[in-house]
């Protein structure tokens, strides 16, 4: 790629969920946004604040809202309720055409009648830029995407991953404020979406642009946001930094929608300094850390992640001189799941619940793998143990 | 290759079938034309000369062919009567095709913007016309246009003018009737088109910045041009043979060339003179049917 690309100073984002500038104003403000078809409410009072050089991702089910948000911030809905700041100006009412907003489209939405060159020249003529400026800003964006050889071509004549650049070029091409990012990636094979995803995050970082992007692909999300929110029934239900989403997430319905999790009914039996102690149907008596909310007595859900638990031949020992109390759980293994990397064990607890354990396959032989049927005992800490009202 | 052959194998047989249907629908009936068209009228039956008769021997034959001339070419050509009538044809072809496409385009653009419901039913309204006669229709419209007719009264209604204006036997009642009947020949092609481009099209266009008209101009009517291609030929070509709506609508002080065509056949009895006319209507028309057959496979090979 090449570096001679200007850069918006300062807004450069050394990704993971670090916080920007406090005192930075939030260069989009959504405030109680709501759109209504018909009778179904789509999106229901939403209100966001996406800082500068951000990169935001709206993750949710199909169906929960968040195209019909993107496209509002596009241009192509007005909101029925609520207002849309860029800087000082509501644009909630303004014609996509009037708005310092570009957006990359599901399936690119490539012109097929016009060239590459033309494709990502598009905006720039409408802009009204001199002739010669607009061949210099092309053969830049070329240049960025890698498109080099390529700019005669009809998207026709483009591959999957070709097409997708071009789309990506000729939405970067007027240097908007924001970029929207409508699934840009879903057309692709996983591959060729891993490796886009890396660059998407490089290029918003050297350029400080700031992006929004949609998803339905949680792990798309994660890699490339700073910050997700996550939509449920045109509602959201979380804004998290990836890391908070996953280890912290707010219900029941999130650590489920959010990668895979175990989970328990039951009751508050005892509080024991920071620990909870909770009664459970499937697991029995559970030693939890509380959590940061405290909560009163009553029902909750004790989630735990796969990959927090762990397997073993035999009850774990606290080892001397740490004040540890596990929760450990005696089963069988009732069904194993080898995927490379990891292996997804289902252990049948006495009780008849399943609780799904995954364990990094850290050696190369199979001497730590368990085989169906056989006796095990499946642990965990009580820090690795989430509270979620029920 | 055997005819038993070509027959036994069904897909070989589909992809002759055309060039036989042309050859016996179309190739051979020109032939006769062309032979009428370089033939002498006479009185007699049929009334042209000569007439070939493979029975009287080789010798008649030969003698026939010599008495072949272009006479007749040479004199619709040569003849401001004739040559004012094939202006006369494309000027109205012309006009008559633009005030369709102007006309059917918005229509057909608001019916590839229905919800796919209302598509069907429109569909339908645009082909039910075509269940009454053409002919009633077209006298529907001189009872329209008549000087006590429906389109007078309502002008008078709305006091848009103060006395009856006069439709019939003017151009503008012709064309008029040549809108009316060939719209959906103009419709049906563009809204094929357009209900099969994607919208996010012409979303994308306005968000990189495009105002509604440009949006149109750059994206929509150019990715449409297939479809306007194909219904201005629908509408173009039978135009110019035209014959029935200027003969009952139009004025009677110039003619089209299919109404030409019509007097010199059953007025005249000068069938030769007819069919040269024919002829040369039909190289006019081949030109526009060429080129744009070269623009369509312009445009796959582009598309490839």
């Amino acid at each position: 790629m090449t570096d001679e690309l200007p850069r918006t100073d300062g807004v450069a984002n050394a990704g993971g969920g670090d916080p920007l500038p406090a005192a930075r104003q939030p260069l989009l403000r959504i405030e109680g946004v709501a759109k209504t078809f018909g009778t179904f409410r789509a999106v229901d009072g939403v209100s966001l604040d996406i800082k500068a050089g951000e990169f935001f991702a709206l993750l949710g089910p199909s169906g929960c809202g968040k195209t019909t948000l993107l496209r509002m911030l596009a241009g192509f809905e007005a909101p029925d309720e609520g207002r849309i700041l860029l800087g000082d100006k509501d644009i909630a009412q303004a014609l996509p055409h009037e708005r310092p907003i570009n957006m990359m489209f599901q399936n690119y939405a490539l012109f097929p009648h016009l060239s590459v060159r033309d494709n990502i020249a598009f905006g720039l003529k409408r802009a009204g830029m001199a002739r010669a400026e607009i061949a210099t800003r092309v053969a830049e964006m070329v240049a960025l995407v890698k498109l080099e050889g390529l700019e005669r071509r009809k998207p026709d004549q483009l591959s999957g991953g070709q097409r997708q650049r071009v789309a990506l070029a000729r939405a970067l091409a007027r240097r908007p404020q924001l970029l929207l990012l409508d699934e840009p990636l879903a057309a692709l094979d996983k591959k060729l979406r891993e490796s886009t995803q890396g660059e998407l995050m490089e290029l918003q970082r050297r350029l400080g642009m700031t992006f929004i992007i949609v998803t339905h692909d949680q792990e798309e999300a994660m890699t490339v946001a700073d910050r997700i929110g996550v939509m449920n029934a045109g509602r959201l239900a979380q804004v998290a930094s990836p890391r908070e989403l996953y280890e912290a997430p707010l219900s029941r319905w999130i650590a489920e929608f959010v990668g895979d999790i175990n989970l328990f009914d039951g009751e508050t039996r005892l509080r024991d300094g920071h620990r909870l102690i909770i009664g459970t149907r499937d697991a029995g008596t559970l030693v939890v850390a509380e959590p940061r909310e405290p909560v009163g007595a009553g029902q909750f859900s004790i989630a735990i992640r796969p990959e927090k638990i762990k397997l073993s031949r035999r009850a774990p020992v606290s080892e001397a001189g740490r004040e540890t109390t596990i929760n450990s759980l005696d089963g069988v293994i009732a069904d194993v799941c080898y995927l490379g990397g990891t292996t997804t064990y289902k252990v049948k607890l006495d009780s008849g619940a399943i609780v799904r354990a995954s364990v990094a396959n850290s050696a190369r032989l199979d001497v730590d793998a368990y085989s169906v049927g056989q006796q095990i005992v499946a642990w965990f800490t009580p820090d690795d143990c989430l509270v979620l009202p029920s | 290759m055997s005819a038993r052959r070509i027959f036994a194998r069904p897909a070989r047989f589909a992809a002759i079938a055309p060039y036989v249907w042309m050859v016996l629908f179309f190739l051979v009936p020109f032939a006769f034309v062309l032979k009428i068209s370089l033939s002498q009228t006479a009185i007699a039956q049929p009334p042209y000369e000569p007439v070939f008769d493979l029975t009287a021997g080789w010798d008649a034959l030969k003698a026939a062919f010599a008495a072949l001339s272009i006479d007749n070419f040479r004199l619709l050509v040569s003849d401001d009567l004739y040559v004012f009538a094939y202006v006369r044809s494309l000027t109205v072809a012309v006009t008559s095709t633009a005030l369709l496409l102007l006309v059917g385009y918005p229509i057909a653009y608001g019916m590839a913007r229905l919800p796919r419901r209302w598509q069907a039913v429109a569909m339908v309204l645009v082909i039910v016309p075509f269940w009454t006669s053409f002919l009633i229709r077209i006298y529907a419209w001189i009872n329209i246009l008549q000087h006590d007719g429906l389109l007078n009264q309502i002008l008078l209604g709305l006091h848009l003018v103060s006395q009856p204006v006069v439709w019939l036997s003017t151009d503008s009642a012709m064309y008029i009737g040549i809108v009316y009947s060939y719209l959906p020949f103009m419709i049906l092609p563009l809204y094929a088109t357009l209900a099969k481009m994607e919208p996010v099209l012409e979303e994308a266009a306005s968000d990189l910045g495009a105002p509604p008209w440009q949006v149109f101009w750059l994206v929509t009517f150019p990715l449409s041009l297939p479809g306007v291609g194909a219904g201005v030929l629908l509408c173009f070509i039978p135009i110019v043979g035209e014959f029935v709506i200027p003969d009952l609508l139009a004025g009677s002080n110039s003619l089209m060339i299919g109404q030409t065509l019509w007097l010199e056949f059953f007025t005249n009895k000068d069938w030769p003179v007819a069919s040269a006319a024919a002829i040369i209507l039909l190289v006019v028309l081949l030109v526009p049917l060429l080129l744009y057959e070269r623009l369509q496979k312009r445009q796959l090979e582009q598309g490839r």
